[in-house]
């Protein structure tokens, strides 16, 4: 793998607003890589920053061994997919994604066939005589696409390509654009602040919170081994308990609030061993229940159902273990001839140290 | 019901006394009064001979057009600072461009004959007409054309910067385009305006009068006032042509970007 940009020491400031803060980030070639975060996290400045719309107040933007400070983002081996998609209404659609080609060089012959070619690509031949303001949303974003990708850039940017389709196209488009980055080879960095999507399509992610990275990696680590409480709160549900935790030999001796005493592996304490008060963090789909005669080996804790929430594969309960101030949430596969409990009845929650994630406090 | 009747009241009293215009433009007869004499085309042909209405219509032309260039590209200007969005003073700077709508005509063409003869020392020409409508156009263009700006997306500009062109290719090749009927409508705008300025036409036009300069030269002598009726026809239907075309233009490049009718003028 080879990296394609480097983010060194980038800061930047609206005024005394401290947009980007100490951002060092390397995305390598071929990567399908994420910025993900709230709104106002910085994403899309730093997106910004390596498209040439925005100076970085201090440090440096490297884009394929080359220094982008002062080079504009026309100049730049970018070319990004607008939010808005930004098609021009005045062109139609082939003029649209044609656009790029003015100062290429290329004939009139040969920039017709690009442009088909592009157009292909994303599902959209033969539509090249459309008049751009005709699109439906999901074919507005294909033009934005065969428009960026025809100039064939080093790296590709996508700011919140999906946030404006319904859900059904949003999970098309997702396939469609792994498969399309695939198939190009071309350095995707999209940003987004749906932690699905970013698990969904990314080879790695960077979790960014007020400016700064909170974790970077690939998309099982953030959600297994999330490095903070507020990684693993943003990223997908999680039960959050009271405990403590020390290093032991064997590995990492924690003491968790209604759960008792357990030995976990040190890889689950990804933000490091706070020693002494934590909070270890547990994922809905790591807890079960045991159900009417059934047996387990693994540790169990008396609880009582508090709350049902029927998703028709997936039920949620909430239930309430002596000893755990709040209740914890947990996930059940509705399988064949597994009944849905009601609220109020006694039942075992079944856990697994091995699922336990130590965040420091 | 009572809304009808107030509508039409309403243009009745708006619309009767340009009606009377035509009727008395084709009377045969010098006095304006009722009854009717008859029917004659004798003032339109009157108009048709005169040569120094000729030589003010032709100035009046001339100015307009003039104006309506000079005012239309200040106006592109100052609506594309004001849709940048760091821009340090803009809200006070806007305002004081905008003053010129609310200042008495009358103020701004004495002010103007003193510098213009006392400081600066220029000769009356259609030219020194055409820096004082200027003045006064470009509020309204401006006005118009912020619309047109404020409404762009700023995502175009930076989508053709992104795609390789310049500054200046940008907004040559996807803001022009995008603010066209804005243009259109801001060059109507202030041509009609500077069409029948009176008050400032009259403090700095030269030895060759304006034509509202002209229409109020003919009203010191009654006979000609049925002539002035006849120009005032033409007028109105010209009016009326200017503004179904400004209308055109307006709706052609809503339809041509697919947007929705917000209102117009018509």
């Amino acid at each position: 793998m080879k990296p394609l940009i480097t983010l060194s020491g980038v800061n930047k400031y609206y005024g005394d607003y401290h947009a980007l803060r100490d951002i060092d980030l390397t995305i390598n070639e071929g990567e399908f890589f994420s910025l993900l975060g709230p709104s106002g996290c910085g994403k899309t400045t730093l997106l910004r920053a390596i498209a040439g719309f925005e100076d970085a107040s201090s440090g440096t933007v490297t884009i394929d061994g080359r220094d982008m400070a002062g080079v504009s983002a026309n100049h730049r081996p970018t070319n990004m997919v607008f939010q808005s998609y930004a098609i021009f209404p005045h062109l139609t659609v082939a003029g649209n994604v044609a656009f790029g080609l003015r100062k290429s060089g290329l004939d009139k012959r040969a920039r017709g066939a690009a442009v088909e070619d592009a157009l292909d690509m994303v599902g959209l031949g033969g539509y090249g005589a459309r008049a751009a303001h005709a699109l439906s949303g999901g074919q507005r974003q294909r033009v934005a696409l065969a428009r960026a990708l025809i100039l064939k850039p080093r790296v590709l940017l996508l700011d919140e390509p999906l946030s404006a389709l319904d859900r059904k196209m949003r999970e098309q488009m997702q396939v469609e654009l792994i498969k399309l980055q695939r198939s190009v080879g071309i350095t995707f960095i999209l940003v987004t602040h749906d932690q699905e999507e970013a698990l969904v399509m990314s080879d790695r992610i960077a979790v960014m919170f007020e400016g700064g990275i909170g974790q970077m990696s690939d998309p099982e680590t953030l959600y297994r081994r999330p490095a903070s409480r507020r990684v693993a709160d943003f990223i997908g549900k999680m039960n959050f308990l009271a405990g403590t935790a020390t290093r032991t030999g064997q590995g990492i001796e924690v003491e968790v609030q209604g759960l008792g005493r357990a030995t976990v592996p040190p890889e689950q304490a990804p933000g490091g061993v706070p020693g002494g008060a934590c909070v270890i963090g547990i994922r809905p789909e790591s807890l079960g229940l045991l159900f009417d005669g059934e047996t387990t080996t693994a540790r169990t804790a008396d609880a009582a159902v508090d709350e049902v929430v029927y998703y028709g594969d997936m039920t949620y309960y909430d239930v309430r273990i002596d000893g755990i101030d709040r209740p914890l949430t947990l996930s059940m596969k509705n399988l064949i001839g597994r009944p849905v409990l009601d609220v109020g009845m006694r039942t075992q929650v079944i856990w697994d140290e091995r699922s336990l994630v130590i965040l420091p406090d | 019901m009572t809304l009808r009747v107030y509508a039409i009241a309403y243009l009745i009293f708006l619309y009767a006394p340009i009606a009377l215009l035509p009727v008395f433009a084709f009377n045969d007869g010098t006095i304006i009064a009722f009854p009717l004499q008859g029917f004659t085309t004798d003032w339109f042909a009157t108009l048709w001979t005169t040569q120094a209405l000729h030589d003010a219509v032709g100035n009046s032309l001339f100015i307009a057009a003039l104006t309506a260039v000079f005012s239309t590209i200040l106006g592109v200007c100052a609506a594309r600072a004001g849709a940048l969005p760091h821009f340090p003073g803009k809200t006070g700077i806007l305002g004081f461009v905008m003053l010129p709508l609310v200042l008495p005509e009358i103020i701004v063409a004495v002010s103007l004959l003193i510098v213009l003869r006392q400081i600066l020392d220029f000769d009356l020409s259609n030219w020194t007409i055409i820096a004082a409508h200027t003045l006064i156009c470009t509020p309204f263009s401006i006005a118009i054309l912020n619309g047109a700006f404020q409404n762009l997306d700023p995502a175009f500009e930076e989508a053709a910067l992104d795609l390789g062109e310049t500054r200046w290719s940008a907004f040559r090749l996807v803001i022009l385009p995008l603010v066209m009927p804005g243009i259109v409508s801001s060059m109507l705008i202030a041509f009609t305006i500077s069409l029948d300025e009176f008050i400032i036409a009259f403090f700095l036009t030269g030895s060759n009068p304006t034509m509202p300069v002209y229409i109020w030269g003919l009203l010191r002598f009654p006979a000609s006032l049925p002539v002035v009726m006849a120009l005032g026809t033409i007028l109105v239907a010209l009016s009326i042509a200017l503004l179904a075309l400004a209308e055109y233009f307006r709706r052609r490049g809503l339809a041509r970007v697919g947007a929705t009718d917000a209102g117009g003028f018509v």
